[in-house]
Formats: structure tokens, C-alpha cells, sequence
């Protein structure tokens, strides 16, 4: 944690620390912003709702209107439950298309994936990334950097 | 007023020492166990040689199963008269087992939803198996009201597509409102769940391409995404798990709302109240309580996974048990309240029948399983005893089965006019067709335990000491 800040307030930008869980706390610690996540899910939930809203209208009110014990052809209150359920079900595919979209998931070709003591990064190893693409990136003084920071092993990849 | 500021500043002076009790938490991993040992044990329970026992089971499940094929073939090739519906029981077995079956179902979004959005940590030890029973619940569910449509090369007709009719569903209808409902929480379950298990499926893919076993690395690799762990990946991950909680709470509580609406929008008396919304759902999370508890106590026993499923957490669950039993309990009192105090004859005639009339037996399995036996639990020393936990929580599922029957059958053999009453009795068709049900269910259940992770290893992780970057500072 007190590695990333230190990544973190030498400037990086194109960087990522690897945790096989979350680690709480961390995302400040790396000065990242609030997830972009809910945006897509608000998108999501309007659109549901929207679509079973004039679906049932559509349907039961415009193209054959069905009579049914005297009862309205549309009303906004036996569209509801409907409407609410598929409010639910798009909100939860946008957030997890959202969430891929993202972390431009899937990505089986990342460099760190090929690096065989990464592997341990989703078990019990905690590690420190940081791309050659930075503007900072320097090999010798971010080599430096890591290795003050508590890093052991420090290692380029390539890729 | 002097006197008065005087007090208070006496009082704010006193509240100042007063400091709550420092209550230990509950430990959630036993023994301090490291990140690498839960790792091992969760990845090497789907890595190991199949054991012999499994084959058992698998085999027996196997054979289970086949009655649900059996009968629901015979069905198909005869017709839906194979099963005991006769007026005025048109409505039997099939909606009592659906019913029943995503009931179950609701115990495991409970975990993972509301118990998330509540900050319980002790959920996550059982959620992801729990959210595998929601899962295989749901199917299992699905199975009899297509098949009860008689014709089910049909079933198409509920959803809305075109048809050669050009007539579209009537969404006036609770049971269209049923469609959407159950086929909605079976996708948002299948996508909470995978999405639980990215990360646990990376973990595997890395063990497995460690040990040199390619082909199932890149078998679990493509399911995992690509996950590697990053930081900036967990956060919009986490965020996007916690509004997947944050709408499947509402999902389920509208589910097994709209299950009751299914009765709660006709006018048959026993079916016609407004109490059924709250009290189906608070039986839905009882007998899903009831059985996580009789699939996590073997699983914990053959895995010896009692550092992970603690007795806190079994304590937790018998606490759950004993809130929705007793809940239960009071909705089964204030309808029989309502019905008298509604001073409506067929109401009340038809409670006094569900106690005394001819189904009196199904009524009194219904309440001694349902609000004497989770009474027990409150006890420390009945929930602490496994397999007493493990008897009693297997009468909340008989209970609750024979909750729904008796709301169902008892409100329909005997409604307004005496000359219109019936006795109902199921086929053997329909016995055939619901105890294979329990086949399918333990054959997918022992399948997810075989070759995927059974536990949130990611989560898991999270919730032990270590991984608290706060330990010792005196926050959290």
C-alpha cells in the first residue's frame, strides 16, 4: 500500500499494482477516481424500464388490443411489474458489459500474463506494474524506485 | 436555564469516559489461516483425483434423475391427464413444487445480495455454493410449469415473440408477470454468479498452467477473461458487484412477490390477501436457509472445511432460520385473525378447513416442521450440534413443501359451492416427476462441486486479518 503511494507520488501514470484480492483502501493509495461502472448501469436501467413500457404498450394497447375482463388495454400499473423486471435484468447487463468495457476485459495477450511469477499474483504475491510506455519510465531510476519501495525482485518484461 | 446547561454539560462530561464495549468480531477464517492455504484448499478440492465417494453420489444422482426424464417423457408422449389434476384441482403438485423449488432458490441470493449490500462478511464462505443451489433450484423450478402447459413445444407463446396468431401475451395476467420474473432471476443469478467467479477461475487457470496442464489452463483462462489481478480492474469490479447486489435485492424480494401474485390476484378465499407478498417471501428465505445448511454441513464434513465454515457461520445461518421461521409462524396466526375478523364466511370456512378438514395432516406436518422446529434454535447448544442442525434444517424443507401445498390444495378441493368440492391426490406420474427433481439438482450441484471453485477465494481472502491494511491501527 505505502509502495503504490510512493509510485503514485513520483508520477507514474501507466501503472497497476497486481492483488489477488481487493485490496481496501488501495484504489486511493493509487490516486484512481470513482469507478466509471454506474454510468453504464443508469444507462441500463432507463433503457429496461423504457423498453418494457412501450413493449406492453406496443403490444397490448397499439398493434392487437386485446379485451380481457373489461379491463384497460394499457395502464402503467399492470405494466409495472414487467417493466421493473426488465429495468433489473438490462441494468445487470450493462454493468457487467460496463464493467468488461472498462478493464477492456477479455484480454488473454496482457504481457504480465506470460510472466511465469505472476502467476502467484492470484494466490498469495502482491506486485507492482509499471509500463515502459510511461512518459517517466526510466529503466534504472524506476528500478530504483521499486526497490525502495520494499520491492524484491524486480524484473522487465517483454511484450 | 442555567440549571439546565449545567446538566448538560454534566451529561456531555460523563458520555465523554463512556467508551461501548470493545466486542471482539467473530473470526471468519479459522486458525489464521494464510492466503496460500485457502487457495490450496478450495483449488485442490476441484483438482484432485475424483474421489470414490463422488462417483456414489453421482451415480445415485444419476439414477434420481432419470424418474423426472421417465416421467416427463411419459408425459409428453400422453398428455398432461397423467398427472392428478381434476376439477377443481386444476392446480396441484406442479405450481407446489415450482413454487417450492424457487423458494429454495431465494436463500442464495439472500447471501450474496443482501447480505453483501449489509456488510455481513460471514456470507462469504457460502455464497458461491449457495448461489449455485439458487441456480440449480431455478431449473429445476422451470421444469413444471412448461411442462404442465401440456403441449410444451409450446412454451414459446409466453414470451413475446411473434406468432402466426399475431396475438401478443396479456400482461395483465400475474402469470406473465411470472414469465418475466423467473426468467429474469435465473439470468441475473447465472450472471452474479460468474461474475463472482472471474477471479477464482484466474486463480485456477495460473495453478493449472504452473503444473504444466495446458489444456484445462486454457480452458479456465477463457472464462476468467484475461483477469490478472489489477488493481485498477478490482475497482470498477467491485463496483460493479456491488450494484449487481444492489438489484438483485430488489429482484428477489419482486420475485417471490410476484410468485404470490400468482394466488394473491384471484379471488379464491385462502389465496385472496394481501399478506402474501411478505409472508411468501419470508418463507422463501427459511426454506433456502434451510437448505444451504443441508448441503454446506455434508459438503464441510467431507472437505473438512470447518476453518472456513465456522461455527459462527453456522450459527449465523440457524439465526436466520429461527427470524423467517418465526415470521412464518406469525403469518400463519394473522391469517387466521383475518379470516375471522373479515367476518367472511368462505374465508373463514376455509381456514377452519385447512386445520381440521380433510387435509388436517398436511397442516400439521406444515406447522410442526415450520414454527416448532426452527424454535430449537434458540438454543446454543442445539446450533452447535452439526447434526441435529442438519435434521432440523431438513424438516424446514419438508415444512415448507407442505406449506405450499396446503395453500394451494386445501383453497382449491373446497372453495364456494359444496357441490363443486374435491379431494385431490397426485399420480404417480407427478411423485415420479418431483422426486427426480432432487436427482437433477444433487447431479448439477455435484457437478459445480467437482470442477469449479466452491468458495470466493478472492473474498475469502479479503475477510481475513491479514488482508486488513488497518491491523493495528485501531480503525477500520
Amino acid at each position: 500500500m505505502h509502495a503504490a503511494q510512493q509510485v503514485r507520488d513520483a508520477g507514474y501514470r501507466r501503472w497497476d499494482c497486481i492483488t489477488p484480492f481487493p485490496v481496501h483502501g488501495l484504489d486511493g493509495a493509487m490516486g484512481l477516481g470513482r469507478s466509471k461502472v454506474p454510468r453504464f448501469s443508469l444507462a441500463g436501467g432507463i433503457t429496461g424500464f423504457c423498453t418494457g413500457m412501450a413493449m406492453i404498450f406496443y403490444m397490448d394497447r397499439f398493434d392487437y388490443a386485446l379485451t380481457v375482463g373489461g379491463k384497460p388495454f394499457f395502464s402503467p400499473l399492470f405494466a409495472f411489474p414487467v417493466s421493473y423486471e426488465l429495468t433489473i435484468l438490462f441494468t445487470a447487463f450493462a454493468t457487467i458489459g460496463g464493467m468488461f468495457f472498462v478493464n477492456s476485459l477479455p484480454m488473454h495477450h496482457h504481457p504480465v500474463l506470460h510472466y511465469d511469477k505472476i502467476r502467484r499474483g492470484t494466490d498469495d504475491l502482491f506486485f507492482i506494474v509499471i509500463e515502459r510506455s510511461d512518459t517517466r519510465f526510466d529503466a534504472a531510476t524506476t528500478r530504483a524506485l521499486l526497490a525502495q519501495a520494499g520491492g524484491t525482485d524486480i524484473t522487465e518484461l517483454e511484450g | 436555564m442555567s440549571h439546565a446547561a449545567e446538566t448538560s454539560a454534566e451529561a456531555t462530561a460523563i458520555l465523554g469516559e463512556v467508551r461501548p464495549a470493545v466486542k471482539p468480531r467473530a473470526e471468519l477464517v479459522g486458525h489464521g489461516r494464510s492466503f496460500n492455504w485457502i487457495t490450496e484448499k478450495i483449488c485442490g478440492i476441484a483438482e484432485e483425483k475424483t474421489p470414490v465417494w463422488w462417483w456414489w453420489c453421482f451415480g445415485v444422482a444419476c439414477f434420481v434423475a432419470s424418474f423426472t426424464v421417465a416421467g416427463i417423457t411419459y408425459l409428453v408422449a400422453t398428455g398432461v391427464g397423467v398427472w392428478g389434476h381434476r376439477s377443481p384441482v386444476n392446480w396441484a403438485w406442479d405450481i407446489v413444487n415450482f413454487v417450492f423449488w424457487i423458494g429454495i432458490g431465494h436463500a442464495g441470493t439472500l447471501i450474496s445480495a443482501i447480505l453483501c449490500l449489509l456488510r455481513q462478511k460471514w456470507r462469504t464462505s457460502i455464497n458461491r455454493s449457495a448461489e449455485a443451489m439458487t441456480i440449480f433450484a431455478v431449473v429445476c423450478a422451470g421444469i413444471f410449469p412448461v411442462f404442465h402447459i401440456g403441449r410444451v413445444w409450446y412454451a414459446w407463446f409466453l414470451f413475446p415473440l411473434p406468432n402466426s396468431n399475431y396475438i401478443w401475451q396479456n400482461y395483465r395476467s400475474p402469470l406473465e408477470w411470472d414469465v418475466f420474473a423467473v426468467s429474469t432471476y435465473g439470468t441475473v443469478s447465472v450472471l452474479f454468479w460468474y461474475v463472482g467467479m472471474i477471479p477464482d477461475l484466474a486463480t485456477m487457470r495460473d495453478r493449472f498452467a504452473s503444473v504444466g496442464k495446458t489444456m484445462k489452463a486454457r480452458i479456465y483462462g477463457l472464462f476468467a477473461m484475461g483477469w490478472r489481478g489489477s488493481a485498477r480492474h478490482w475497482s470498477n469490479y467491485e463496483m460493479a458487484y456491488l450494484i449487481l447486489a444492489g438489484v438483485s435485492t430488489p429482484l428477489v424480494l419482486s420475485v417471490h412477490t410476484i410468485v404470490s401474485f400468482d394466488f394473491a390476484v384471484s379471488l379464491l378465499p385462502g389465496w385472496h390477501t394481501t399478506i402474501f407478498p411478505p409472508y411468501f417471501v419470508a418463507g422463501a428465505i427459511f426454506s433456502g436457509f434451510g437448505m444451504v445448511l443441508t448441503l454446506a454441513l455434508p459438503l464441510r464434513a467431507v472437505y473438512r472445511l470447518e476453518d472456513l465454515i465456522t461455527q459462527y457461520h453456522i450459527d449465523c445461518m440457524c439465526k436466520v432460520i429461527l427470524a423467517t421461521g418465526t415470521m412464518v409462524g406469525y403469518a400463519y396466526a394473522m391469517e387466521f385473525f383475518i379470516a375471522w375478523y373479515s367476518s367472511n364466511p368462505y374465508e373463514g370456512f376455509t381456514f377452519i378447513n385447512r386445520a381440521f378438514g380433510p387435509y388436517w395432516w398436511a397442516y400439521f406436518i406444515m406447522v410442526s416442521c415450520n414454527v416448532i422446529t426452527p424454535q430449537f434454535f434458540w438454543f446454543k447448544s442445539v446450533r452447535q450440534n452439526t447434526v441435529l442442525v442438519w435434521v432440523l434444517a431438513f424438516f424446514v424443507n419438508v415444512g415448507m413443501w407442505f406449506e405450499r401445498f396446503v395453500i394451494i390444495a386445501t383453497s382449491l378441493a373446497r372453495d364456494f359451492l359444496p357441490t363443486s368440492w374435491g379431494y385431490y391426490s397426485p399420480s404417480i406420474v407427478e411423485i415420479f416427476t418431483f422426486f427426480g427433481t432432487f436427482g437433477v439438482f444433487s447431479v448439477l450441484f455435484l457437478l459445480f462441486v467437482r470442477f469449479l471453485p466452491i468458495m470466493a477465494i478472492a473474498e475469502l481472502k479479503a475477510v481475513t486479518p491479514q488482508a486488513d491494511p488497518h491491523a493495528g491501527h485501531g480503525h477500520s
